[in-house]
């Protein structure tokens, strides 16, 4: 503890989580198999550094929203300890609550009677920013995701894309020291998910002291936008690295995806067989595509020679370089599109 | 000192996001029409229920007391009610209430606010009402003591603001029908304080109920100072000094159990996550 004091006093940590575990209770009737607790987080540990823009990549379910929301003092930790920006999350969450702001994705938050400025205006009220000031930020960011022209449109007007852009802007208008961004580019056309990834790659590098703790289930959007990420499943922290080291240490495994005809199901047939590491399956334009983890290339003949004597006919064969999505399949044995069971 | 500063940005912020939602649904013109029609057919209702059944019509005596304690009721409505109705308002319908939460001012402050907002919109209906009784059913008043007036108007509109804000704290932690507290609530005054006839037309029980609640004492004390005298007769001996004591003790209690309710529903709300639960009402 003297350690982590000491280092937050030093200005090194932004983020700290000890043993952090959270349970929901649910009433009988919402009993899920005859359990009627849910751990949504255990015991997770985790640091974030002044600066960094740290990713949690995990699938539906897996506890990232439960983490942020810890983190954002929206909710209560069963046990553990969370710290933001030095203040404990659970005793001084007013302390905590000066130097955060969250956007959260998927959803249709906003007073919709309000334009866009007066959304954006209240806000900044809320956190006691000058009136010129803010409405200064307001067009400077409202230019910056391409929204100048809808300052005075009322936000029940707005597409789902514009709101989440509006969103966006809300989260960064308060200047935190400390941004959640929980899933901030879910539902979104690819041009707007790149447009707010490409304004939150910006801020960061615009405003170098600031923390960015960003939840997605897109591989990609972490492995573009993060300097480390924690692979996050049913509550647990698996990895945590930088996404090239993630991949590096895959590196030594080899990662092929097959398409086959001819059979509906290659897990039972390969699962289990030596120098399978990990594989995950789906349909596609009615073939089957089979990600393969091998330990060694060799294991590809056996593999191959037990996909043939179950009839199945190899229509494409890659040798591709390892991806986040492989070190979740490696480390999880699922792939990211599907949810936490 | 910093989260009294942080607590009055979340009152103004409250008030002027309240004034919006309550006047910005419409054209001004059309809020306008709104604004006065509402309250009309409010108090026509009870014209009508008067006319019907009570001897005298609106020459009863009882008349202009029925149709001052629905007139003042109409903050009841307002503020009481609208203010619990602000959190499932917020959270469930604008899905905003969490980021409201974690932004750094108090939200004790901000439902204040959104309370005074109410308490404006409330003022104009008010206003409109008396207008209207004043020009068309023959009600006369007189400001017999403008201190005593002045002072129960705003000690009962601190007091309905606060025990909102219980109710808020309620609501909090209520997921479906949370909506029908407030409703509850303001129905249950309406008929328990003696609103639009005497507390002894009521059964026993509920006539003690009744003098256990501020708005009986709030209603009765504007009497006074508008009509000249009040409508309850077990209220009869207290002095207007009394009154004002009475109601600015309930006031009090209001204030410190509504800190005191809020501040553990908020814990047990975080607790178990409900500060962004959504159930589609």
């Amino acid at each position: 503890m003297g350690t982590l004091m000491g280092r937050m006093l030093l200005g090194e940590i932004a983020v700290k989580t000890e043993e952090l575990t959270r349970v929901f209770r649910l009433r009988k009737r919402e009993a899920r198999e005859g359990r009627r607790e849910i751990l949504a987080l255990d015991r997770v540990n985790l640091e974030v550094c002044w600066g960094e823009l740290f990713g949690l990549l995990g699938p539906n379910g897996a506890g990232k929203t439960t983490l942020i929301k810890i983190l954002a003092t929206l909710l209560a930790p069963t046990s553990g300890r969370a710290w933001v920006a030095g203040a404990d999350v659970v005793e001084n969450p007013a302390e905590v609550r000066r130097h955060i702001n969250m956007v959260c994705g998927g959803e249709t938050s906003g007073y919709g009677l309000l334009t866009v400025e007066e959304n954006l205006w209240m806000f900044a009220q809320f956190y006691g920013i000058p009136s010129r000031e803010a409405r200064r930020r307001i067009r400077e960011l409202l230019s910056l995701v391409g929204m100048a022209d809808r300052a005075s449109t009322k936000v029940y007007h707005l597409s789902s894309g514009m709101r989440q852009k509006m969103n966006i802007v809300r989260g960064f208008l308060t200047d935190p020291k400390i941004l959640f961004l929980d899933e901030p580019t879910l539902g979104l056309d690819v041009q707007t998910a790149r447009t707010i990834r490409d304004f939150v790659r910006q801020w960061l590098l615009d405003h170098p002291d600031r923390t960015i703790l960003l939840t997605t289930h897109y591989m990609h959007e972490a492995d573009e936008l993060c300097q480390r990420v924690a692979i996050i499943d049913r509550g647990r922290i698996l990895a945590c690295a930088p996404p090239a080291e993630l991949k590096k240490a895959l590196q030594r495994d080899v990662v092929f995806r097959l398409y086959v005809e001819g059979i509906a199901d290659a897990k039972n047939l390969l699962d289990g067989m030596k120098g399978v590491r990990a594989l995950a399956q789906h349909m596609e334009e009615g073939r089957l595509s089979v990600d393969l983890i091998l330990s060694e290339e060799e294991a590809l003949v056996s593999v191959l020679s037990r996909l043939h004597a179950a009839g199945a006919r190899l229509a494409e064969l890659k040798k591709e370089e390892p991806t986040l999505e492989d070190v979740f399949l490696s480390l999880v044995g699922r792939k990211l599109s599907e949810e936490s069971p | 000192m910093r989260r009294l500063f942080e607590a009055w940005h979340g009152f103004k912020a409250g008030t002027w996001l309240g004034w919006q939602i309550e006047s910005n649904w419409t054209e001004p013109f059309l809020f306008a029409i709104y604004s006065v029609i509402k309250p009309v057919a409010g108090v026509l209702i009870l014209v009508f229920m008067y006319l019907l059944v009570a001897k005298g019509g609106l020459e009863n005596p009882l008349f202009p007391q029925a149709f001052l304690g629905t007139t003042f009721y109409l903050y009841v409505v307002n503020v009481l009610s609208g203010i619990s109705w602000t959190v499932i308002d917020d959270r469930e319908h604008y899905g905003m209430l969490k980021y409201v939460y974690m932004a750094p001012m108090h939200l004790y402050g901000y439902l204040l606010g959104r309370g005074m907002a109410k308490t404006a919109v409330a003022t104009i209906s008010v206003l409109i009402t008396l207008a209207f009784g004043l020009a068309f059913l023959k009600v006369r008043l007189s400001l017999v003591n403008p201190g005593l007036f002045t002072a129960a108007l705003i000690l009962g509109l601190a007091a309905l603001a606060f025990y909102g804000i219980l109710l808020a704290g309620v609501s909090l932690l209520i997921a479906r029908h949370g909506w029908v507290v407030g409703d509850v609530v303001a129905g249950g005054l309406y008929l328990l304080c003696g609103t639009a006839f005497p507390l002894s037309l009521l059964p026993l029980p509920f006539r003690a109920l009744g003098l256990w609640l501020p708005p009986t004492y709030w209603f009765e004390a504007l009497r006074r100072t508008l009509l000249g005298q009040g409508l309850h007769a077990e209220l009869s001996p207290f002095s207007d000094s009394t009154l004002l004591l009475i109601l600015a003790g309930a006031t009090f209690l209001g204030m410190a159990l509504s800190l005191w309710i809020f501040r553990v529903a908020e814990r047990i709300a975080v607790r178990r996550g409900l500060l962004d639960m959504q159930t589609m009402y």
